[in-house]
């Protein structure tokens, strides 16, 4: 068996106490980033990404250490939805809605351990999945070539902006700023400077990892002043922590159902945890029917998102680590680490770094009994990080994501461009133009461009080779129906808004 | 109108894109050129974004609650803490100026004096020990000459 030789190798790498250390480090983190009320999987990991390279960790260390810190925060997430009405992250949005009536009912405590075995199945049998299908699909992405990356990134930009955005044209706005943003610097095929307006300190392009702390963790300061920290209500107490074997075992199905549905969610480029969450929820609400009573506090209720977002959040990883195309938000934070790494995604990864792969996936797989052991038994002590607050908490952030990019560059004019960044982030998010398709803009923009004129190099100028081969006129035209589709379907499944009390 | 935002962003993105489509005209050409050009793909790209603003111009959302004017001040205030903070960083070292930036920040978050100074204090402290002394990162505590 491949599968297990390869595994083998990758707990070799993964049960060395250094990297065991990191992935419990890492999990421990992104609990608690996951559960602070503003703090989501990307902008924790965003933070977390020049501390990473300042500490000089090697290419495994690093990536284990971030993406159990990206597994720990979709755990996390379901605290502050559970305890405070109050998604930790946007994929737990929909763990409010029975999380909430749960806890008011004085039974806090059962649905956290509920979402947190929910969130371990959905997490484990994705890992599994990943194992399984990223081989699979490494070895059909040998047949990509320039045509049909540039077709894949295509389809990425139009299901991601699809998706995350109430508006088609906002969305794919996002994209264009993201990708506008990316054309800064030197023409890699010329080497000619382009649209740097003379600024020496654009020569080198702009940075991804500036854009993302900016967008991500700067932005989130001005919306803290803006409510005064308002958001950060009084919760509910969490008094003992038993766990409810029967209701767990209640909802097996469900939480099957909901790890198969959010691993195939997480898989699609650009759909995500958040999607991944409300399909899952919105089936089993259907399943159960009228008597199912969703939304008045039943373990299914909080089982299923939590089980759809974690598996959701593993699928994101399989078209992020075979084509190089990130799945959500996250994963195209994570997917500047690879880059930043020189780490080059796709087929020849798995040949090249199996190391990477293998280790990255044991890696996952024990954080996941770690973060169980933390998430179940040890859940007071998040719960307490709640009480931290804002005035504390969001200086704290912006001082941590300065000195980080300051450490990583040392240039003063980075520092400002994160400034910038913020100040855009936050004028995006008010106007609900999304931000995540901005920073894949910026972080697949170079690549798009290259293979649109690899392309055209090799067909010598003709526009008809990008629908050559089958599987680029597939994602030509999947890639417009992605677009197309939420125009429609957005009659009929409106986005969910958080639960008014 | 109450939709005024989305189409105030709109027209700047189409200036914006506009400016960008002029200097992509003039971006110097290599002689050994690719079918496509360095100026095709930015070129089509701001095009996209003209036609996205367009339609954000003709079909607005509905306007997002801005904050008041005081708010707005403060988030201004910040924003220029936060430059002055970028300037800061190198000359004057990583404890003074994170001291303050970090307590006015908490300050415009919950107006609390006492909390604010402590916050800042204990946060500029707290993360020069962090980074310094456990994450072993290149940090200046003071400016030069103080310690020495």
């Amino acid at each position: 068996m491949d599968i297990l030789a390869n595994l083998s190798l990758g707990f070799g790498i993964a049960l060395s106490p250094y990297t065991l250390m990191l992935a419990v480090v890492g999990c421990f983190i992104g609990t608690i980033v996951g559960a602070l009320p503003g703090l989501g999987p990307s902008n924790g990991v965003a933070i977390m990404i020049p501390l990473t390279f300042s500490l000089g960790l090697d290419a495994v260390a690093a990536l284990v250490l971030l993406t159990a810190i990206y597994y720990g925060a979709m755990y996390g997430g379901r605290i502050s939805s559970i305890l405070l009405n109050i998604p930790g992250d946007e994929p737990a949005l929909m763990t409010t809605l029975d999380g909430y009536p749960m806890a008011k009912a004085g039974r806090a405590g059962d649905a956290l351990v509920i979402s947190g075995f929910a969130s371990f199945v959905g997490a484990f049998l994705a890992t599994i999945g990943l194992m399984v299908l990223a081989p699979l699909l490494s070895r059909v992405a040998y047949q990509f070539g320039p045509a049909e990356y540039f077709a894949l990134y295509l389809l990425a930009f139009s299901t991601l902006g699809g998706i995350s955005s109430n508006n088609q044209a906002k969305a794919a706005l996002a994209s264009c700023i993201g990708l506008m943003i990316a054309m800064i610097g030197l023409d890699p095929n010329s080497g000619l400077p382009r649209m740097t307006g003379g600024n020496l300190h654009l020569y080198d392009g702009i940075d991804f990892l500036v854009a993302i702390v900016g967008l991500f963790a700067v932005s989130e300061i001005f919306f803290f002043i803006e409510s005064h920290g308002k958001s950060s209500a009084v919760g509910i107490k969490v008094d003992k922590v038993k766990v409810p074997w029967a209701e767990i075992w209640s909802t097996r199905w469900t939480m099957l159902r909901s790890s198969g549905l959010g691993f195939f969610a997480g898989v699609l480029p650009g759909a995500g945890a958040s999607l991944g969450s409300f399909m899952t929820y919105m089936m089993e609400k259907s399943i159960a029917g009228e008597k199912g009573g969703f939304g008045t506090g039943v373990a299914k209720g909080v089982a299923a998102p939590e089980a759809g977002n974690n598996a959701a959040a593993g699928g994101a990883l399989v078209p992020m680590l075979t084509l190089g195309v990130p799945g959500s938000g996250t994963t195209a934070v994570l997917l500047a680490v690879l880059v930043t790494l020189n780490i080059t995604p796709g087929p020849m990864l798995f040949t090249e770094r199996p190391e990477v792969v293998w280790g990255l996936i044991a890696s996952l797989l024990i954080a996941n009994f770690v973060l169980l052991a933390m998430n179940v038994p040890m859940v007071k002590i998040f719960v307490k990080i709640l009480s931290v607050p804002p005035a504390l908490l969001l200086p704290g952030v912006t001082m941590v994501s300065f000195v980080g990019i300051y450490s990583l560059t040392g240039s003063y004019f980075d520092l400002l461009l994160v400034v910038a960044f913020g100040v855009l982030g936050y004028v995006l998010r008010k106007l609900d133009i999304p931000t995540v398709p901005v920073i894949l803009g910026i972080l697949l923009g170079h690549q798009m461009e290259k293979q649109l004129r690899d392309a055209m190099v090799l067909s010598d100028g003709e526009w008809q080779y990008l629908f050559s081969s089958g599987i680029s006129t597939g994602l030509i035209i999947a890639s417009i129906l992605g677009f197309i589709a939420p125009i429609f379907l957005r009659r009929i499944l409106t986005k969910p808004q958080a639960v008014s009390d | 109108m109450s939709q005024l935002s989305d189409r105030i962003f709109g027209l700047a993105v189409i200036l914006v894109a506009l400016v960008y489509i002029a200097s992509a005209m003039q971006i110097q050409v290599s002689f050994l050129s690719d079918p496509v050009g360095s100026k095709a793909f930015p070129i089509g790209v701001a095009s996209v974004a003209i036609i996205c603003a367009v339609v954000m111009i003709l079909r607005p959302d509905e306007e997002p609650e801005w904050p008041e004017l005081w708010t707005v001040f403060s988030i201004i205030i910040s924003i220029v803490l936060l430059i002055g903070y970028s300037y800061a960083l190198k000359p004057l070292g990583f404890i003074i100026p994170t001291a303050i930036v970090a307590g006015a920040l908490s300050y415009q978050i919950t107006p609390k004096p006492k909390f604010a100074v402590l916050s800042g204090l204990g946060l500029s402290l707290g993360l020069f020990v962090l980074f310094k002394f456990i994450l072993d990162l290149g940090l200046i505590g003071f400016p030069k000459g103080w310690f020495v």
